[in-house]
């Protein structure tokens, strides 16, 4: 239902659902990895400064894997995540679902480069925009999205609790899952905007009208968890 | 089935996979099962999801294969195993299959480069449309015949020239590389520009007359150096090639096709900079050893590098 979602289909012939991450919480993802590397980059050269040229050479090798390779070795080694995407409960997957492995990562953390132009991501951003699973040109190249840790999302489901209604027709999964969600969802919209969508499935609460058909969708939703 | 049936039949299961996923170093039950439990787990959510459970024990489901998937599937074959591999057969089988680019990548480096190196013998005032009047300064400075250690100010250290040959050659590397992403313009500029700064410096410096610091100091390095950046290019033009000419391809699907063969090479022209910048930082700039032996060395550098690409892992590749 939601567009942000990409299936894919496994050898065991069923079908997983990975939920892609857009420009921002990788923008922030980014972020957080620039300035660790910043900061480690920063504490090297503190210490092997003092050495002399010796210590100069030894922070510029420093610079150069934080830059370029470490953030694959993260990727290829971490399951997917750099210390930025494990803070935003972000992971690089390939396109089938799978761990990226070396290659993978350094080929999307290699093509940064480009990705980078003209600058601040700019053709990276223009590149996630342009396709639906936002992917910047090294995800293209490369064959991986980069998704929501799955672990994350699986919190219990806040419901207000009803008395349970059965609906007056089979409902198939995905309208289960709209009605589902409008009751999770219910706590955190306005009275207003909660009536107004409730009024919206009418084969459901038929003439009922604002609170009535809020109350009547979240008993249906009550039913369907299980609640009986 | 009802739900509540099917959720009681399998809860035991279900908690035990978690608990293996969770903790695989204390499995709950033989990981030798992990494959068939996980294609029960794969039957179970096919199942539920065919029978219109609950969008939660559905989505417990499909996260539980998830974990699996990526539990089942994490590659662990030993990778130094791999990197010898690659480095005995892998790396030049890899660049004679794509002896085209590459050569068409040396062309566009060592066109210009040679060129200019004949050029400026015969016009030497040529090279001020090159190089601005401070970088031939510097250049002076760094190959002057009374130096006692070449192609660097005299108080650098070693290691210090290793680290910054290391942060600034393998990063043109990689640009070039990258350039390529852009149809190829990227790699094809990155190769052309730096043919033309170093065949000017070459020709310039061999025209003064400082031909003995000048080659002593490059022979032992360029054979590495150069021809990383010839691969270097050639990959990138790989990449570009997919996006100009995808055949019967998506584009997208062309560009994975071609990223991967054009990484696998990144990797052998990555190690070419490392030793590169090695031998540059530690041996060329020494004076103790002769004019002639340190040539020497450099054309003993060529030759083997150039045999290693054009004999190393036939045997294994016909096999």
């Amino acid at each position: 239902m939601l567009d942000t979602t990409r299936r894919v289909a496994t050898p065991e012939g069923i079908e997983l659902t990975l939920r892609l991450a857009g420009p921002v919480p990788r923008a922030l993802a980014w972020a957080i990895d620039f300035a660790l590397r910043a900061a480690a980059v920063f504490a090297m050269m503190m210490v092997a400064l003092p050495l002399g040229h010796a210590g100069t050479g030894l922070a510029l090798i420093a610079a150069f894997f934080a830059e370029w390779l470490l953030p694959a070795w993260f990727e290829a080694s971490w399951q997917g995540q750099t210390p930025g995407k494990r803070a935003l409960g972000l992971a690089v997957l390939n396109d089938d679902g799978t761990p990226v492995r070396w290659p993978a990562a350094l080929t999307r953390n290699l093509l940064r480069a480009v990705d980078f132009l003209p600058l601040m991501y700019g053709v990276g951003l223009a590149a996630m925009l342009a396709n639906r699973d936002f992917k910047r040109l090294g995800d293209l190249a490369a064959g991986t999205v980069v998704v929501y840790q799955s672990e994350k999302n699986l919190q219990e489901r806040k419901f207000p609790d009803a008395q349970p209604i059965a609906p007056p027709f089979h409902l198939d999964l995905e309208e289960q899952r709209a009605v589902l969600e409008l009751a999770e969802r219910s706590a955190s919209l306005t009275r207003e905007r909660l009536e107004e969508l409730a009024e919206l499935p009418g084969p459901l609460v038929g003439r009922l009208g604002g609170a009535h058909a809020a109350a009547h969708l979240i008993g249906m939703a009550n039913y369907l968890l299980g609640r009986k | 089935m009802r739900q509540r049936q099917f959720e009681t039949v399998h809860e035991r299961e279900w908690q035990e996979f978690e608990k293996f996923l969770d903790q695989p170093k204390k499995p709950p039950f033989d990981p030798a099962e992990m494959p068939l439990r996980y294609r029960r787990i794969c039957q179970g959510l096919a199942l539920a999801s065919d029978r219109h459970y609950s969008p939660e024990l559905v989505d417990r489901l499909n996260q539980l294969a998830l974990r699996g998937h990526h539990a089942l599937y994490r590659n662990r074959r030993r990778q130094s195993q791999r990197v010898l591999e690659f480095l005995a057969a892998g790396f030049p089988a890899l660049v004679r299959r794509e002896w085209r680019l590459v050569a068409a990548a040396a062309a566009l480096f060592f066109g210009p480069l040679l060129g200019l190196i004949a050029v400026l013998q015969a016009f030497p005032e040529f090279v001020h449309y090159l190089l601005a009047p401070e970088q031939i300064a510097n250049f002076h400075a760094m190959y002057d015949p009374a130096n006692r250690r070449l192609g660097t100010r005299e108080a650098d250290s070693s290691l210090m020239m290793f680290g910054f040959y290391i942060w600034n050659n393998v990063r043109i590397g990689f640009q070039t590389f990258a350039g390529g992403l852009a149809a190829g313009v990227g790699s094809i500029w990155f190769l052309g520009a730096n043919g033309i700064v170093i065949g000017a410096v070459a020709g310039y410096l061999t025209q003064i007359g400082y031909t003995e610091t000048f080659w002593s100091f490059v022979a032992g390095h360029s054979s590495l150096e150069l021809l990383a950046i010839v691969l270097s290019g050639a990959a990138g033009l790989r990449l570009g090639l997919a996006v100009i000419a995808p055949g019967n391809l998506t584009r997208r699907a062309a560009l994975v096709a071609a990223a991967r063969p054009a990484v696998r090479m990144m990797y052998g022209a990555a190690l070419m900079f490392f030793a590169a910048a090695f031998v540059e930082a530690f041996w060329s700039p020494l004076t103790e050893i002769p004019f002639r032996f340190k040539i020497a060395a450099g054309v003993a550098g060529w030759m083997l590098l150039l045999g290693y690409f054009l004999l190393a892992g036939r045997a294994r590749a016909t096999r």
